[in-house]
């Protein structure tokens, strides 16, 4: 058995609504091995959650469409899978978390149903035998009194026990993969620490593989192996999580990281921002869709797209002045911070 | 030492519950903000935190009079906010004023950006219509906008240009103290950074005082001066942010700073993890509101209300381990 999982190759992803046509995935490659977890982050609107919903093939036909690129699980290409194969490998093979817990179970069936409804829908079990799996499933995701709480309903649980509840319908097939889109956001921070400790345990008992997509950092260094830096749909830098923290290479990383607050930053200090906000996908961008925003670009950043570079191993960027034989110099941080503020 | 510019003293708000059975009284109710006391000084900002449900926004809207207290006495510039005539009442708030947290739902999508700001001053009836366009304009540049938005729908406009126009609705009756209510939960990290940036700033120009409501532990330490803890209606540590954050008292501060991501992924940091979720409120847990999911809790707990305790550099604390010592 090979150890590569996934491999997604030049995704492309758009919307059409009348006459504009919008590219919120532009070409994101990436591969994802068993067991290994990768974080996808970006600010609102950057493609995180399209890539996601896209690996399933969940985007709402029109007016989003797959045009172009391949999506292989264990190989098979998944673009070219029919509707009904790819029925089995949704819930059983990948399995997805969403960010709202509450409007992504159904208010008028008990929790038990909606465990048991992937059970019998991907295993040759009875009802009985599948009663039994939804139990034991709750009880491992944590939740007290299963028998009980089987036949509750949704809004009887609190935000962090619906999040439960939905891994562990995730969780009922044994699947390979998990996507979880931003499956913390909306949880208090000693709930939101609940979760993601039950998601490291249960992928040691499961040997599941997880796409964590979020625009919290500190969610990724928690618990992903490799990180995926998305803006305005294309990935802008990919390599594992300590390389990224450690040696960050695109300016808009730069920014991202900078942004965040952190211990030491000091009494009074202004907090680095990124300036501008992301541009418009409905029209077409010419060049490195950062540049506009980025303090280090130069001409050449305006009229041609930049590629993607291996400039370490497994460290990849896409910008003009980080390639394998020349470094961008990081500005320091506090005149950059200052500049900032100033303009 | 100065005067305090706002003192909160025993603070209650008592939510009744319908009883199921029709027309009988119900004598039930969630006690949403429970006896809650502190003073707020002028320029500082005092920042409250706390997991979903323990009564952060409750207390904000007790504080401007949105909602009447139960009991308890708001005393702002040395009167009594709780029970004064409304029409008095109507101009002592425009002193205190209030951002919130969802920039999409908090402005009137049919009023252009011009009359969402200008609002205050019709209301008040500051000023004719050339002087109150004026002041829009002088305000959208405080914020960091332009003029020529002052013309558009807030539809235009993204999450942080909404918390923007947000924030200059509040200062355009130049209040002496606003109450900014989860102002950055909705925006992404850039964009966070950009308006705590433009909060710090308006603070130092304008001798602002802020009650910054936050689930954010970071954004909190980097915004405040000093830190109330709630936890189920109740303040249950209160001090300068320094103090709260290298030193905690309160064993559910202790968990909730544990409980913040890491900041890199060489960090290990030894961590609290809370058992279940906050209990309910109709029916809190007897004695301490925190001792079931306390890990160090003791018998006294379970059946004595600890009471704050001055622990020394301002820094109050209710928890029966301190009593010990």
């Amino acid at each position: 058995m090979s150890t590569e999982l996934l491999k997604v190759e030049n995704l492309e992803v758009q919307f059409k609504s009348g006459s504009t046509v919008t590219k919120a995935v532009n070409g994101v490659s990436f591969t994802l091995n068993r067991k290994e977890n990768i974080g996808i982050v970006g600010e609102s609107g950057s493609g995180k959650s399209v890539t996601a919903t896209s690996l399933l093939r969940l985007i709402p036909s029109p007016p989003g469409h797959i045009s172009g690129g391949k999506i292989l699980f264990e190989g098979k290409d998944l673009l070219t899978l029919s509707d009904k194969e790819m029925r089995d490998i949704r819930g059983n093979d990948i399995s997805m978390i969403f960010q709202d817990p509450l409007t992504s179970l159904n208010p008028v069936f008990t929790v038990g149903d909606q465990i048991m409804e992937s059970i019998k829908l991907h295993q040759k079990v009875s009802k009985k035998e599948a009663k039994q799996k939804a139990i034991q499933m709750l009880q491992l995701v944590g939740i007290p009194a299963p028998e009980k709480r089987l036949n509750m309903y949704p809004h009887e649980f609190s935000g962090g026990m619906r999040q439960r509840v939905m891994i562990a319908i995730a969780l009922s097939c044994n699947p390979k993969l998990l996507i979880a889109d931003e499956p913390t956001t909306a949880l208090d921070v000693t709930v939101q620490a609940q979760i993601l400790e039950l998601m490291k345990k249960l992928q040691d008992e499961f040997n599941t593989s997880i796409i964590m997509i979020t625009h919290d950092l500190g969610v990724v260094w928690e618990i992903c192996h490799k990180v995926l830096v998305m803006y305005a749909g294309n990935v802008i830098e990919y390599g594992t999580v300590e390389e990224i923290h450690d040696h960050p290479m695109h300016p808009y990383t730069w920014g991202l990281l900078d942004s965040q607050i952190t211990e030491n930053i000091e009494d009074h200090e202004m907090l680095t921002t990124i300036p501008g906000s992301p541009p418009d996908l409905r029209q077409e961008i010419i060049g490195c869709p950062f540049a506009p925003r980025c303090s280090y670009s130069q001409d050449i950043c305006f009229s041609k797209a930049p590629e993607m570079v291996e400039v370490k191993e497994k460290h990849f960027v896409a910008c003009h002045f980080q390639t394998k034989e020349n470094r961008l110099n990081r500005k320091e941080r506090s005149t950059h911070a200052r500049a900032v503020v100033k303009s | 030492m100065p005067e305090p510019l706002l003192k909160v003293r025993d603070l209650r708000k008592y939510f009744p519950i319908d009883s199921p059975i029709p027309f009988k009284k119900s004598n039930q109710s969630v006690k949403a903000v429970d006896s809650v006391s502190f003073d707020v000084m002028p320029g500082e900002t005092l920042g409250v935190v706390g997991e979903s449900g323990c009564g952060k926004s409750t207390m904000a809207r007790l504080v401007n009079q949105l909602i009447p207290p139960s009991s308890g006495t708001v005393e702002f510039r040395g009167e009594n906010l709780v029970g004064m005539d409304a029409k008095k009442l109507r101009e002592t708030r425009k002193s205190i004023q209030m951002v919130f947290q969802d920039p999409y739902a908090s402005l009137d999508p049919r009023k252009t950006v011009g009359e969402l700001i200008a609002e205050p001053l019709v209301i008040h009836r500051i000023g004719d219509k050339a002087s109150q366009k004026k002041r829009v304009l002088e305000l959208l540049e405080v914020v960091g906008l332009s003029h020529y938005h002052a013309k558009r729908y807030p539809y235009e406009f993204s999450g942080g240009q909404r918390q923007r126009i947000n924030i200059a609705r509040a200062l355009v009756l130049n209040p002496d103290i606003i109450i900014c209510d989860e102002p950055v939960s909705a925006l992404d990290v850039s964009v966070q950074a950009q308006v705590i940036n433009l909060l710090k700033e308006l603070q130092r120009d304008y001798n602002l005082t802020y009650i910054f409501i936050s689930h954010d532990l970071n954004v909190v330490r980097y915004m405040c001066d000093r830190i109330a803890v709630m936890y189920l209606g109740k303040i249950v540590e209160m001090g300068t942010y320094k103090e709260i954050y290298e030193n905690p008292k309160h064993p559910y501060t202790k968990a909730l700073l544990s409980a913040i991501p890491k900041e890199s992924p060489h960090d290990n940091k030894e961590r609290i993890i809370l058992k279940d979720a906050v209990p309910n409120p109709i029916n809190p847990p007897t004695g301490c509101h925190f001792h079931e999911r306390c890990p160090y809790m003791m018998d006294i707990c379970s059946t004595k209300i600890p009471q704050l305790m001055d622990t020394g550099n301002g820094h109050i604390a209710s928890c029966h381990l301190l009593e010990e010592n």
